[in-house]
């Protein structure tokens, strides 16, 4: 029998997202998913399995009902959650019997929330994904009444065994561009010691970053041929200012890209608040290449060491959240 | 060919970029499309994927980038690719409405080119542009290079908008808008070809290297073709050419 999550209500701009659309650049349409692709490795490790297409929330509350027994991992920007009136644990995976219904509020821990359905939701895939691309007009943002049909499940409770950060900016590493090298020497000094602020404005396409002082100028700039850009490139528009470009960006693009971010630093570039400060610091693509993202180890929830072994049994009143231990059905 | 090109370099930590020019040039662009579909033809170890742009071509690594290099060097060094012949594609016939409503700006482009509206759109309806690349929305095309009178500046500012199917010329080239946008460029006619239309048996229609001519035709002409295209390719016809 098939499960299905109705959207009860839900602020702007949430989305259905997996990994997206890779094989589509030569057409122009880039690969898009979700913005923070760590969020999905913790989603998979707790779930213990590919997660599917999960729901990517940039900051915005959601409610929502479960019509069947279903398995959720909660990760990514930190949410609160209210399962029927009580307190669920974030980058964890937990058991809710059908008809619960949960309420989740965003704090100012990073910026993009993932709730993915074990098995995940089965809605109908457009060019080989689930993935929303609002900017190519694949999909659209979820509103309240939709419904997402998924499997029912049932898995054991689990938490990662190290509480995430990277939810407030901080150094991120880069490697050169192609066009890195057209910046002055004096310019990338400037650069690599300036302190950036994760600008208001900023979306899947990219991220705004200010700064004090003059913005970082090329010769030539106005003339330069279109060329390839990817997520985690730092454009530079025409006065200057950096955009660190997301999931969503433009397959190509005319303004110089000064520098990358790599992709083990990716997530936490997307993730940065509005507010946080961000600094850029350069290393060869070896050195990137040397520096995989972590792997998420998880562990059962009941048996973390230093827990508090209670916290499970006072939470299952009326039996709203299972924490049973079994395996996966 | 620009000096000091082709050259590999590294294109973030997943992919490598071969650069054949710095700016545009026909002869480059065409050896990108030439050696893309080499590319593809030969499906080099290591290659998940490969996209060609106005000046050079994309090629996304699984694994080490160092062996692949070797591989991109040794294959370029094959043959002068802006000599190799054009890799088999569509030709495109496809209905444009040029002027009044549907091309507010011609008047004034054709006066930036030197010509009379009339003759602009016999120049610019006779011209045989190719798929130079695709970008900015999925599908959507920079076509060229058409004759240096059409070397216009973009506009200094925008126009708010532009609608999707929108026919806009600047530097030598059209852009046949995918997507209603804003845009520097200065629009001569109106189609109402989809560039991606995911219930079609091919979402994206166009590729880099097709040829396409953009057929007058009026207003009304336009719609009525438009409305008995099923596949919302507006009315255009299309022909293999090897």
């Amino acid at each position: 029998m098939s499960g299905a999550l109705e959207i009860l209500s839900c602020g702007p701009l949430v989305t259905v997202q997996d990994d997206g659309r890779p094989g589509w650049l030569a057409q122009g349409l880039a690969r898009g998913g979700a913005a923070d692709r760590r969020a999905r490795a913790e989603a998979a490790a707790l779930l213990g399995g590919d997660p599917g297409a999960g729901i990517e929330s940039p900051g915005s509350p959601l409610r929502l009902r479960l019509h069947a027994e279903a398995t959720l991992a909660f990760t990514g920007a930190e949410m609160r959650v209210e399962a029927e009136g009580r307190a669920v644990p974030w980058h964890a995976s937990l058991s809710f019997p059908a008809g619960t219904v949960l309420d989740l509020r965003p704090t100012a821990k990073g910026s993009y929330a993932y709730i993915h359905v074990a098995g995940g939701l089965r809605t109908a895939p457009v060019l080989g994904a689930r993935a929303a691309h609002l900017i190519a007009g694949l999909g659209r943002a979820l509103a309240a009444g939709d419904t997402l049909p998924f499997e029912p499940s049932r898995h054991a409770a689990r938490r990662l065994s190290r509480r995430p950060d990277g939810f407030d900016g901080g150094t991120l590493r880069v490697v050169p561009t192609p066009q890195t090298r057209l910046f002055p020497d004096e310019e990338l000094a400037r650069f690599a010691e300036t302190v950036f602020t994760r600008d208001p404005r900023g979306n899947r396409q990219g991220v705004r970053l200010a700064s004090e002082g003059a913005g970082f100028q090329t010769e030539g700039q106005l003339s330069l041929l279109s060329d390839f850009v990817l997520p985690g490139d730092l454009q530079m528009t025409g006065d200057g200012t950096p955009y660190i470009l997301g999931p969503e960006c433009q397959t190509t693009g005319g303004y110089p890209r000064i520098a990358s971010v790599i992709p083990a630093d990716l997530p936490r570039a997307m993730q940065a608040p509005p507010g946080a400060r961000v600094r850029f610091e350069f290393v060869t693509v070896e050195e990137a290449r040397a520096a995989p993202p972590d792997r998420p180890q998880t562990e059962p929830l009941t048996r973390a060491p230093g827990d508090d072994p209670d916290l499970l049994t006072r939470q299952l009143i009326g039996g709203v959240i299972s924490a049973r231990v079994e395996e996966p059905q | 060919m620009t000096e000091g090109f082709p050259l590999i370099e590294p294109l973030g930590t997943e992919a490598l970029l071969v650069r054949f020019a710095d700016r545009l040039d026909d002869a480059a662009n065409r050896a990108c499309t030439a050696f893309r579909a080499a590319l593809e033809a030969r499906g080099l170890p290591g290659m998940a994927e490969t996209a060609s742009s106005l000046g050079s071509v994309l090629v996304r690594v699984e694994g080490s980038p160092d062996a692949l290099r070797g591989a991109l060097e040794d294959l370029l060094g094959e043959a002068d690719w802006a000599a190799v012949p054009p890799p088999p594609h569509k030709l495109w016939q496809i209905p444009c409405s040029y002027g009044g409503a549907d091309g507010p700006q011609l008047d004034e482009t054709a006066g930036m080119a030197g010509l009379s509206p009339a003759q602009a759109v016999e120049a610019l309806s006779e011209a045989r542009v190719r798929v130079l690349a695709l970008g900015f929305a999925p599908g959507m095309p920079y076509l060229g290079i058409l004759p240096e009178c059409w070397n216009l500046p973009r506009q200094t500012g925008l126009t708010p908008k532009v609608p999707e199917g929108a026919l806009v010329l600047a530097v030598r080239q059209f852009v046949l808008f995918g997507t209603e946008a804003p845009t520097g460029w200065r629009q001569v006619g109106r189609t109402l070809f989809g560039c991606l239309e995911v219930s079609r048996p091919a979402p994206i229609a166009l590729t880099p290297g097709d040829e396409v001519r953009f057929v007058p035709v009026s207003p009304e002409a336009l719609r009525e073709g438009a409305a008995a295209d099923p596949h919302r390719h507006g009315g255009a016809r299309w022909e293999e050419v090897s």
